[in-house]
């Protein structure tokens, strides 16, 4: 019993291991220069964990349900690692640059890796919230990783309070939940909440649970930490915040939705709707007015979460694929503009300033096509990938009968246009002056052009990930 | 051949690929390769459709060519043409060639000027052939790419304003199409053509937020197709970007814009609204008829008062737009017939008028009207040339641009007489302003001292412009070249659709009788 069980979350315990042994390692050796080639070993890690899940993972339940390793988990696991593990290489030349290359940073991004391993793969609320914080105190730490400087620990700290209130919110409707179920099992809760008349407080355990959430995928009303700490933390920090947590909140979100809450589908399904609305309007319209591309990244991931949310409001299998396909899509576009991003300097000083691309397109005509193809497809224009992760969300809530949600998403997506074709405006309409020198290593440029890529030739087949996508969301949905 | 659609829709992009991988370089020689590739790709694919043209049977009703390919999320690749989008797709092919020859002397990053003008164009003939709505949509919405970017790239000076209202404009009215789209999906359970125009949407009466809408579902469905295509098209009230595009616009884009971007707007009332929403098209065509006459009167007084040349043509565009419109709307064989025709030939006769106003902005730089007069000094085959078109964009016959208005106004004539008394006025404005147009520039004594050295057309202009008189004047004269095409396809169109509206009446008869 034991070892099945340990079986089941054989690849958590590996990755934990294995940071501890770079703990240690990295500590009572010379410190910090083991940090680069940590870097690359950590990312090596995550990546043969993904593909081992991905292809030879047993899967099933294990301690009592407590820990559900479905289709569902593995594909929300195998998006995080792999993702985490591009953004560490990407961000590595970046912060030997910036004197960050500390050791303490491979290993914190591979303990919140864990942490989310768990928050997709929970089965029961105290698990859930475990895998949470192990994931939240980790990332605190990262944000603010440049100690010395003012916005980094500004970001870190407003990150901790908020997200301890958030944390706050959820822990209180997961006893909320508890006192009226006698149970933090979503087995149990599921059995206790069906069709019919709830009892009010476990609606408001709902209510609550559901605001916490909310705060871990920055969907708005509760997104407001999102711009500062993505514009304050160090760039392959931010570039880590918009890919893999935004995975493994959405994963946790649709686990307790559906896991515990599957029976009383229209008791959530109005709250996740509104809050897809607000986040889609509130990320179009704040990005317009936004000089720096990484606050603007954060608000074009907060109406990103509100297009995925849209498939989870639908409240079917369809949905949760739609939202599945929509994440996986969402984290590839991240990655390559976050390339870009980490590249933008002038004579060597780092700039975040959108107006500085102006006319790049003249300096390095292949880069600037690629980010085009990334801006057009975080638009949502066909033919780029990220309009099917649109029309895939959009046809999950039509499908579910809601029809004026699906409405208003296409409304907010014309808004959201302006801004991505703004920065496609300076890189090619604009009259050159001081642009950024556009220079990358080539990870960067592999990541740049790859997600590019991607988002073109993913047309032909979406490279079989929709049939992944609906398996997974059939084991969550039943 | 059995993807000859496929091919001739993505050679272009082929070129356009192997432009942007293997040509490297900006200097003069690479940027004559550029276009002397760009032209033979296109004139490549201009061949390749007579293909298609000889291998179509007209009689056919059906599609023809018919492609195949499962693809993502449920939807399907496939492909045809029958009658009306056959013609369509010839227009496209056979005018790129043209608009790549009329842009040889642009100097400013030429390369991709080409792969952007070759992408266009696949996505162009990709929105005619397209017979998955999806995959329409794909094609439709794609083509604001690199339009977006020939606007705001090689644009004139307010060329970034007027590049996003081109792209913010059409998108919202595309994004309420898919919806639409989706919807239909869901109701009908698949995104083929074929299969939704024999499909019947339910047109049982609704009533949404208070409102009692009659035609139900369809006048719904109706409605954000006609967001998208009105705009696109287009139509009075929802026309004020095409004016600032077109002004801002390069010749070429221009062309491009005019000639056939603009017919995609037509094409899509002919292939979604009228055959899949006949009761959203009953219901809603008073309505999109005197829509059309205001924009034909509207236009035509707009355009009178323009000091610029592309505004002015632009305008003339609106207004024969409307006629478009107006025949589509009418719904019988004559009034569809003389839309379709009035496209076509609309896309050679502006397409042309764009050429010559570029004629002279290559040589003045300026689209000022007041900048010009008495140019038939100095360019007597210019002002030949440009005489025929302005005679054609009037209507007169003999001329393309006559039979397109006679038909669509006896189309009218029959459903609607007070909308084609007042369309007919527009008739008389638009020889007003196109004749004082010509007057204006063309003739009087030549006082300007910037013009005493302006150039006749050189061999290259006169090669462009060749073909364009030559049909302008063939199907003028002799008009069944085309209807012969379209006419098949267009009278079972009607039928279907006075099949599917004397449903309508019968049924309302019905229930009066059970009252």
């Amino acid at each position: 019993m034991v070892a099945s069980d340990l079986n089941i979350i054989l690849p958590e315990i590996l990755l934990a291991l294995f940071s501890m042994a770079a703990l240690l390692g990295a500590v009572y050796t010379s410190k910090d220069a083991l940090a680069r080639p940590l870097v690359w070993l950590t990312a090596a890690v995550l990546t043969l964990v993904a593909i081992w899940i991905a292809l030879a993972s047993p899967g099933g339940t294990g301690f009592d349900g407590m820990i559900v390793k479905d289709g569902f988990a593995q594909f929300a696991q195998v998006t995080i690692l792999l993702s985490a593990a591009v953004v560490l290489i990407m961000g590595q030349d970046y912060m030997e640059r910036t004197g960050l290359m500390k050791f303490e940073y491979p290993i914190l991004i591979t303990l919140a890796s864990i942490g989310m391993m768990v928050m997709v793969s929970s089965g029961n609320l105290l698990t859930l919230y475990m895998g949470l914080e192990l994931q939240s105190l980790s990332l605190y730490v990262v944000a603010s990783l440049r100690r010395d400087n003012v916005k980094s620990t500004e970001a870190g700290l407003k990150y901790f309070v908020l997200g301890a209130l958030s944390s706050g919110l959820l822990l209180y409707g997961i006893s909320l939940t508890y006192g009226y179920t006698g149970t933090t099992d979503f087995a149990g809760v599921i059995a206790a909440a069906q069709d019919g008349e709830i009892p009010i407080g476990l609606l408001f355990g709902l209510v609550f649970m559901i605001s916490g959430l909310a705060f871990k995928v920055s969907a708005a009303p509760f997104h407001m930490w999102t711009p500062d700490v993505y514009e304050g933390s160090p760039t392959p920090v931010t570039a880590f915040f918009a890919t893999a947590p935004k995975v493994a909140a959405m994963g946790m979100f649709a686990r307790v939705v559906h896991d515990a809450f599957g029976g009383v589908v229209g008791d959530w399904q109005q709250i996740v709707a509104l809050l897809s609305v607000l986040s889609m309007f509130l990320g179009a319209v704040a990005a317009i007015g936004q000089r720096d591309i990484k606050r603007l990244m954060a608000y074009s991931s907060i109406a990103h979460m509100g297009y995925a949310l849209m498939g989870l409001a639908a409240g079917t299998a369809g949905g949760v694929e739609a939202m599945l396909l929509y994440m996986a899509i969402y984290v590839v576009m991240n990655i390559g503009t976050f390339a870009f991003i980490l590249s933008m300097s002038r004579d060597g000083v780092e700039t975040t300033d959108i107006a500085s691309l102006k006319q790049f397109s003249d300096k390095q005509p292949g880069k600037a096509l690629a980010l085009l193809v990334l801006m057009f497809s975080l638009a949502g224009i066909p033919p780029m990938l990220g309009f099917f992760a649109k029309l895939a969300v959009l046809q999950a809530a039509v499908d579910a009968g809601l029809v004026w949600l699906a409405v208003l998403g296409v409304i907010a997506s014309v808004i959201g246009a302006f801004y991505y074709l703004r920065i496609v405006y300076f890189m090619y309409f604009g009259e050159a002056e001081d642009t950024v020198d556009g220079d990358m290593p080539a990870v960067q440029w592999v990541a740049l052009s790859g997600a590019a890529i991607i988002m073109v030739i993913g047309i032909v087949n979406l490279f079989g990930l929709e049939g992944i996508a609906a398996a997974a969301a059939a084991t969550l949905v039943n | 051949m059995d993807n000859l659609l496929s091919i001739v829709t993505f050679t272009p992009l082929i070129a356009a690929l192997i432009m942007a991988v293997f040509l490297r370089g900006d200097d003069e020689a690479a940027q004559r390769n550029a276009k002397w590739l760009a032209l033979a790709a296109t004139t490549f694919t201009f061949v390749v459709s007579i293909f298609i043209l000889t291998g179509f049977d007209p009689q056919n009703t059906g599609f023809q060519f018919v492609e195949e390919r499962e693809w993502l999320l449920g939807l399907t690749y496939k492909m045809g043409v029958d009658g009306i989008s056959v013609t369509f797709v010839l227009l496209t092919t056979f005018l790129m060639p043209l608009v790549i020859a009329a842009c040889w002397d642009v100097t400013h990053r030429v390369k991709d000027y080409m792969i952007a003008l070759l992408v266009l164009e696949t996505l162009m003939i990709g929105v005619f052939c397209a017979l998955d709505i999806i995959l329409f949509y794909l094609f439709f919405e794609a083509g604001l790419i690199p339009m977006f970017l020939i606007i705001g790239i090689w644009g004139g000076a307010n060329r970034i304003y007027a590049s996003f209202k081109f792209f913010l404009y059409t998108l919202i009215g595309s994004v309420l199409m898919l919806v639409a789209m989706i919807a239909m999906y869901l109701d009908a359970g698949t995104t083929d053509i074929p299969t939704l125009l024999t499909h019947e949407f339910s047109y049982a009466p609704l009533n949404v937020l208070g409102i009692n809408v009659l035609g139900g579902a369809q006048t719904l469905m109706w409605l954000a197709f006609f967001a998208s295509f009105a705009v696109k098209m287009p139509m009075w009230p929802v026309h004020t970007w095409l004016p600032d595009a077109h002004v801002q616009a390069p010749t070429a884009g221009s062309v491009v814009l005019a000639a056939i971007l603009l017919k995609m707007g037509g094409y899509g009332f002919l292939r979604f609204s009228l055959p899949m929403f006949p009761v959203g098209s009953e219901v809603m065509g008073p309505l999109v008829l005197w829509l059309s006459a205001i924009a034909i009167v509207y236009a035509s007084l707009v355009a009178m008062m323009q000091d610029d040349m592309k505004k002015l043509i632009a305008y003339s565009s609106v207004a024969h737009m409307g006629f478009v419109t107006m025949g589509i709307f009418a719904a019988n064989q004559q009034g569809v017939d003389g839309a379709i025709f009035q496209m076509i030939s609309h896309g050679f006769i502006s397409g042309a008028l764009f050429l010559c106003v570029g004629v002279v902005y290559d040589r003045m730089h300026t689209r000022e009207i007041d900048a010009y007069g008495g140019l038939v000094n100095r360019m007597p085959a210019y002002a030949l040339i440009f005489m025929l078109f302005t005679m054609a964009n009037v209507g007169l016959p003999g001329t393309s641009g006559f039979v397109g208005e006679f038909l669509t106004l006896m189309g009218v004539f029959q459903v609607n007489t007070w909308v084609a008394l007042v369309a007919c006025t527009g008739v008389i404005f638009s020889a007003g302003y196109a004749l004082w147009l010509y007057r204006r520039v063309v003739f009087g004594d030549l006082i300007k001292e910037s013009l005493r050295s302006i150039t006749d057309l050189t061999t290259r202009e006169k090669a462009i412009f060749a073909p364009l008189v030559a049909f302008t004047l063939l199907l003028g004269i002799y008009p069944s070249l085309l209807t012969d095409i379209i006419g098949p396809s267009v009278e079972a169109l009607v039928e279907n659709y006075d099949v599917a509206t004397a449903d309508l009446v019968l049924s309302h008869a019905v229930a009066d009788a059970g009252h």
